[in-house]
């Protein structure tokens, strides 16, 4: 898939709470280029504070608007300035990134969001669904401010909620959500890395295949500097950039 | 369009702008940003005799205008390399240098050996400044006997051009080059990475799982300007500059301290397109400062 760096233009920038922002942004010349979910951008952000880019997932691709949505949490000085930009400004991108989550075509799906963690889980319900897939979507966060774009994962998928002080949904981690008991053919995860560790855990007990998207520190986004690595059964350290960010559990070293 | 190509001992580069190994895979991460044959040549990551797992992760962390990093030599061995990677950019119309590195002086040897056959690779790189591997790397690199010990045995082993990469972590960087110069080394390449440290203070932790790594970009260009000044005043050969380049001004800079190419590192990881833009610059100053040969600009600080 071919990689570009190109100008975005914010068309929008919701505020969700103190530490979320949607960035709908649309492509300068009106070529948007293709994507799969689970993909990723790196964003320059243009700030005395930051050296490198940001990586950042994809979330949403509206195609009627021509718009591609990143959905991004207040978690450091680059993602702090790169929510204060406002509609008109233009953003660099290099995109689309790494492999992406598997496509099934048909079966039962269950995806499971954690946090921020849920932003390639919606292009990625709508893609499944296209494909015949039932999806369901377990969707976790600290509080109900926390749950982000519900109502968009409503239009692909079956939600089932876990909030950690039960101000909505289930009360408790999504691992302790009752859905995890029903059988699914696959099991896509994104969210902090204890809960995709116990989520795989969950599934490997069931004999459920699980795939997670990693978020290790990374400089280049394109598989040049190597400083990603995930250590791998199939291949030894990899690119979470390159190989990544998707990776299906059975093939990382993590422990239980 | 004035004349760009500039030649370091026999390695002609059609202009003066190569990638700095580590920071360019094998060129083809970057195929879909540009045309690859419009460098003067990129030096691939660096390679050693067997394949290398690299350091455990953490491997970067962010710094004030730059990146500490402790990759540590990751890499699929020579063998691989010529066999599977080398086959596939050997087409690439520009020159492509390997940048070598060894745990000992018979891994050097035994890795250039097997460099002397494969036709589009004109030149090595000898990494003598690693700051990243327990064994070797660095530390041939920052005493004049061990620097001399591995260039002459590559010398003796090797007979196209050889580039001795330098470290900056010495209390004068002209004595080891004048030491590679005096052993036959065709040009030496600097600055490699500074050694640098950072921890996190809230957990109290280093960032990188080796404590220390190897420190790039825009921070450390001064530091390498005043290097390659040194250098080039002190040894008779090309001397090729790197260190933090960031755009064209920054590679016209080391070319006026005396660098006869540079490379660049870091902003590859910021802008996969700057080469294109840098080797563009450096045509419209020509035309700007009225100057038809760039190498003119070498050296050529008033």
């Amino acid at each position: 898939m071919k990689k570009y760096v190109k100008n975005f233009k914010v068309v929008d920038n919701i505020r969700m709470g103190d530490l979320y922002g949607l960035l709908k942004l649309a492509p300068i010349d009106g070529i948007m280029p293709d994507m799969l979910p689970g993909q990723f951008v790196q964003v320059y952000i243009n700030c005395r504070d930051t050296y490198l880019r940001r990586p950042i997932s994809i979330n949403f691709v509206d195609k009627l608007r021509n718009e591609l949505w990143i959905l991004v949490r207040d978690a450091g000085k680059g993602t702090h300035h790169l929510l204060q930009v406002q509609r008109g400004d233009i953003l660099n991108l290099v995109l689309p990134l790494g492999k992406g989550f598997s496509i099934k075509q048909g079966g039962k799906i269950l995806l499971v969001g954690g946090g921020v963690g849920v932003a390639p889980l919606l292009l990625l319900g709508k893609i499944l669904k296209e494909q015949g897939c039932l999806v369901s979507y377990l969707i976790g966060a600290k509080s109900k401010e926390d749950l982000l774009l519900i109502d968009e994962f409503a239009k692909y998928g079956v939600l089932y909620l876990s909030t950690e002080d039960g101000s909505m949904g289930e009360k408790g981690f999504v691992t302790q959500n009752k859905i995890l008991q029903s059988d699914f053919d696959l099991i896509q995860c994104c969210g902090p890395l204890p809960m995709m560790k116990a989520v795989a855990k969950i599934a490997r007990e069931r004999h459920i295949d699980c795939e997670v998207s990693l978020e290790n520190m990374m400089a280049c986004g394109i598989g040049a500097c190597l400083c990603c690595v995930e250590d791998t059964v199939s291949a030894g350290n990899v690119c979470v950039c390159k190989n990544g960010p998707v990776f299906n559990t059975n093939d990382l070293k993590w422990e239980n | 369009m004035g004349k760009l190509k500039v030649s370091i001992r026999g390695l002609e580069l059609k202009n003066p702008v190569m990638t700095a190994s580590g920071t360019f895979g094998y060129g083809e991460e970057f195929a879909d940003f540009f045309d690859l044959s419009r460098l003067g040549g990129f030096v691939v990551k660096g390679t050693t005799l067997n394949h290398r797992e690299g350091n455990p992760y953490p491997r970067m962390v962010e710094t004030p205008s730059g990146m500490l990093n402790a990759v540590g030599l990751q890499n699929h061995g020579v063998d691989y390399f010529i066999n599977n990677i080398y086959p596939r950019i050997k087409h690439i119309d520009t020159q492509i240098v390997v940048n070598v590195s060894g745990s000992t002086v018979a891994d050097y040897v035994a890795v250039c050996e097997k460099l002397n056959d494969v036709e589009n690779v004109n030149a090595v790189e000898i990494n003598i400044s690693c700051p990243n591997v327990k064994q070797g790397g660095m530390a041939f690199g920052t005493t004049c006997t061990g620097a001399e010990t591995v260039v002459s045995a590559v010398r003796a082993a090797y007979h196209k051009t050889i580039i001795v990469k330098l470290s900056p972590n010495v209390t004068d960087i002209t004595e080891i080059a004048k030491a590679v110069e005096a052993v036959g080394a065709d040009a030496v390449s600097l600055t490699n990475t500074f050694l640098g440290m950072a921890i996190n203070v809230e957990t109290r932790k280093p960032y990188l799982s080796t404590i220390t790594g190897g420190l790039s970009g825009a921070c450390i260009r001064p530091i390498a300007v005043r290097m390659v000044w040194q250098t080039a005043h002190a040894v008779n050969i090309p001397v090729i500059g790197l260190g933090g380049i960031m755009n064209g001004r920054d590679a016209i800079e080391f070319l006026l301290a005396g660098a006869s190419a540079i490379q660049v590192g870091t902003a590859n990881f910021i802008d996969p397109t700057v080469t294109i833009k840098i080797i563009e610059y450096i045509n419209d100053y020509m035309l700007r400062h009225n100057i038809d040969d760039v190498n003119d600009l070498i050296g050529g600080m008033l």
